[in-house]
């Protein structure tokens, strides 16, 4: 296919109908929704208003509640380890802590958990791929913390608990914001580097539904700043962590509380038994399964493997029914579709346009209104910008953001997004970029305390696994926040119950699993499958067809 | 499953070798899902998929050209006769350092007596152009044995520490993680903390914003709602 600077001839009409539009654009404000509209625009458009995209969940805690058909396929379907598989009776790690997830929460609550007293050497990061490998890695935009002097927790939690339609647990949110300056301290104190004035103040932005410029970022690389300084602390501190290992399953004692984790190498396929006196899921998020059929921004290892092994252990989970369609996915070219293009771009003052380069909605309505406008744009109204692929999208006006804040702000500010599309021949300085919403986040989880203990005994929550920080809608800048507030309080809480000499009974079992398992049958739910899933499958179909089981 | 990642869609074929196995994919897909529409299934040298957590490092190398090539699996685009070589890591060297038992205003050879083959540099800006984030890693590696932390911050800021100008680099220098190190004392030593933060922090340690947090935590829905609906939003400056 002929490109013209990264675009196809069939693009470039709409190009130029964005061009000529821009000078006006640039002098004219949109409206930001009233809120019974912006209602509206979410019961029509949004994808988890859609009933066919969920089902009640059969069997376990939330028996009767609604998730996306991909998740409850994983939580009803049946263990990967069946009895006789593995030998319990030998143990080969022996530990205080093991924390599952070797991404922002995990590494955060380890950290914590060394400060509040534990061993170093009686910690173990068990992670899938590699440490840090993780979504935590990924986030672009920053980090809220109220700081400034016109703002304030109050206004933090408002926008927070406004931004999840009011169904956040108070508590959660109220730990959230509270803790967030000081996390930020924290972080000063490690040696990560936030932008900053010329007067050595962080600098700060809007994020999509906040009311105060709260957003602290290191570039667009803010998750990856965090996350390489969060690692390199815990090397520091000599602190094991165990890669490619994957958990199959919790443990359980006698009495049910959980007392560590089957883990499995994804290579060798061999497992290992480990015996904590707590264990802490920091495992992230589902994005992986890509509900309803959507593209996503996450990480490969983004496939619900936590939340599977915690129901089975009994914990009960919440919002699992909210999913997070991130509005500004990349829709074009095909290498990049579904990869974030961080809010920091709208946030800057770049409008989101229509095929005749007109601006349809306000650009920083909170992120499940502006997605269900982008859905509308593209398969209502018909304004929408196809792809040579089959995609369709609207464009987002990125040239706008050096118009309003001077040649060179793309390159100083979101380094990220220029070199990923200048990879593809497209220079977002000069040329617009093609978007549309993409699956992001999950925004419920295990439901957990303010010290992020969940409903069973032993067994602690941090992260994007967790639920009730941010009801049915996170905000932009409060799951870098979330991750820190909660691994911190997390990995304190487990330290402590550790240190106090709580510790589950000598039973080592899977009883639990292999009961949740009898529940599915008696339920009726028959099928091959079997859970977590740990990994994706994106092996061509032409391959699969020929695949004969080998070695 | 959903295989979202890549379209339906017939699309001309392109002949590549992955490690030593002629096959032919559709052009426009990237190394990564070039091999996975062959069949391969990746547990290591992949991650996050989208250029920013360095797990994807691989070596290719075009037909009829001596040139060994490093890239990002992830953020290339496959073309006819590649060689492929995938990798799991880059096994390095990072030295160990606890800052905080450096005195940091007094040293000046902190990253050179922690990655002393710092020194074993030839300058032969093999690093450079290996980098797949088009870093200029000889200059910071020319500025890290000079200790100037502020200078290697500002030209490895955007490291994604995928290892691959270690892998190729001559004198056995892991460039990335002198970087991080530097990083690190760069923005202990020389950055000041936030007057604003510190006093913020302090007012929450005295409780000062407790009488506002509280009078929301204890307020109906409806009353949130109307706050909420009422909020005056921060001019952006």
């Amino acid at each position: 296919m002929k490109l013209e600077q990264g675009y196809p001839e069939s693009m470039l009409a709409s190009i130029a109908e964005v061009e000529r539009t821009r000078a006006e654009r640039l002098e004219t404000r949109f409206p930001k929704l009233e809120a019974t509209e912006a209602e509206q625009l979410l019961q029509r458009y949004h994808p988890d208003y859609r009933p066919e995209g969920k089902r009640a969940i059969a069997v376990g805690p939330n028996r009767g509640d609604q998730a996306p058909h991909e998740l409850v396929d994983l939580l009803e379907a049946q263990p990967r380890i069946t009895p006789g598989d593995v030998d319990l009776s030998r143990i080969d790690h022996e530990i205080d802590l093991l924390i599952l997830g070797g991404g922002g929460a995990g590494t955060v609550a380890a950290l914590w958990a060394v400060a509040e007293g534990l061993e170093p050497n009686q910690i173990l990061i068990a992670t899938k791929l590699r440490h840090g490998d993780a979504n935590s890695m990924m986030a672009q935009g920053g980090i809220q913390a109220a700081v400034a002097p016109g703002d304030s927790p109050a206004q933090h939690f408002l926008d927070a608990y406004g931004g999840g339609h009011f169904t956040n647990r108070r508590e959660l949110v109220r730990a959230l914001v509270e803790d967030a300056p000081g996390i930020l301290r924290w972080h000063e104190k490690l040696g990560v580097l936030y932008d900053r004035d010329t007067a050595g103040e962080m600098l700060r932005k809007h994020g999509g539904g906040t009311s105060r410029m709260r957003m602290h970022s290191a570039k667009d690389y803010t998750g990856m700043e965090l996350m390489r300084v969060l690692r390199d602390a815990a090397r520091d501190l000599e602190i094991p962590v165990l890669e490619f290992a994957s958990a199959l399953e919790l443990l359980t004692d006698e009495v049910g509380r959980v007392a560590g984790a089957v883990l499995v190498d994804l290579e060798t396929s061999c497992y290992r038994v480990v015996r904590a006196r707590a264990t802490l899921l920091a495992t992230g998020g589902f994005g992986r399964l890509h509900i309803q059929g959507y593209a996503t921004t996450n990480h490969y290892g983004a496939t619900a493997d936590g939340l599977v092994l915690a129901y089975r252990a009994g914990a009960r989970l919440r919002d699992m029914d909210a999913v997070q369609y991130h509005p500004t996915g990349a829709a074009y070219p095909e290498q990049l579709v579904g990869q974030l293009i961080t809010e920091k771009v709208r946030s800057m003052g770049a409008q989101p346009i229509n095929c005749h380069g007109v601006q349809f909605v306000y650009p920083l309505e909170p992120r499940d209104v502006e997605a269900s406008a982008f859905i509308r744009e593209c398969y209502e109204r018909g304004n929408q910008v196809d792809t040579p692929t089959g995609f369709s999208g609207v464009w987002l006006d990125s040239p706008m953001v050096e118009a309003i804040h001077g040649p060179g702000t793309i390159e100083r500010n979101l380094a990220a997004m220029a070199r990923m599309f200048r990879r593809f021949d497209i220079d977002m300085t000069r040329q617009p970029i093609l978007v549309f919403p993409t699956l992001h986040y999950q925004n419920g989880g295990i439901a957990i305390d303010p010290d992020g203990r969940t409903e069973v005994p032993g067994l602690f929550a941090a992260g994007e696994v967790s639920g009730g920080i941010h009801g049915k809608n996170r905000l932009m800048g409060n799951s870098l926040l979330d991750y820190n507030v909660f691994g911190r309080r997390a990995g304190r809480a487990a330290a402590q119950d550790i240190l106090a000499g709580v510790a589950p009974g000598p039973a080592v079992t899977l009883e639990h699993a292999y009961r949740h398992a009898e529940a599915c049958r008696q339920a009726g739910i028959t099928g091959e499958l079997r859970s977590p899933l740990l990994l994706p499958d994106y092996r061509g179909k032409e391959a699969l067809s020929r695949r004969i089981d080998l070695l | 499953m959903s295989l979202s990642e890549l379209p339906d869609l017939p699309s001309p074929l392109v002949t590549i070798h992955i490690l030593g196995r002629l096959v032919q994919v559709p052009e426009g897909l990237t190394l990564m899902k070039a091999m996975e529409y062959a069949g391969f299934r990746l547990v290591h040298g992949v991650g996050c998929r989208g250029g920013f957590c360095g797990s994807c490092g691989i070596l290719y190398r075009m037909a009829d050209d001596y040139k060994l090539r490093p890239a990002l699996a992830c953020q290339t685009t496959v073309a006819e006769g590649m060689y492929l070589a995938r990798m799991p890591f880059v096994p390095t060297n990072r030295a160990h350092h606890d800052l905080t038992q450096v005195n940091l205003a007094t040293t000046t050879t902190l990253l050179a007596s922690r990655y002393p083959e710092l020194a074993r540099c030839v300058a032969c800006n093999t690093c450079t152009k290996a980098c797949p984030q088009e870093l200029q890693v000889m200059d910071y590696v020319q500025f890290a044995l000079r200790d100037d932390w502020a200078e290697v911050t500002r030209e490895s800021f955007d490291c994604i520490q995928c290892g691959l100008c270690a892998l190729r680099c001559p004198a056995d220098i892991a460039q990335f993680q002198v970087a991080q190190l530097a990083r690190r004392a760069h923005a202990l030593h020389n950055v000041a903390p936030s007057p604003q933060l510190a006093a913020r922090v302090a007012s929450i340690k005295a409780g000062e914003h407790r009488p506002e947090l509280e009078r929301l935590l204890d307020m109906d829905v409806d009353g949130l709602r109307a706050l909420h609906a009422a909020r005056e939003i921060e001019e952006a400056s």
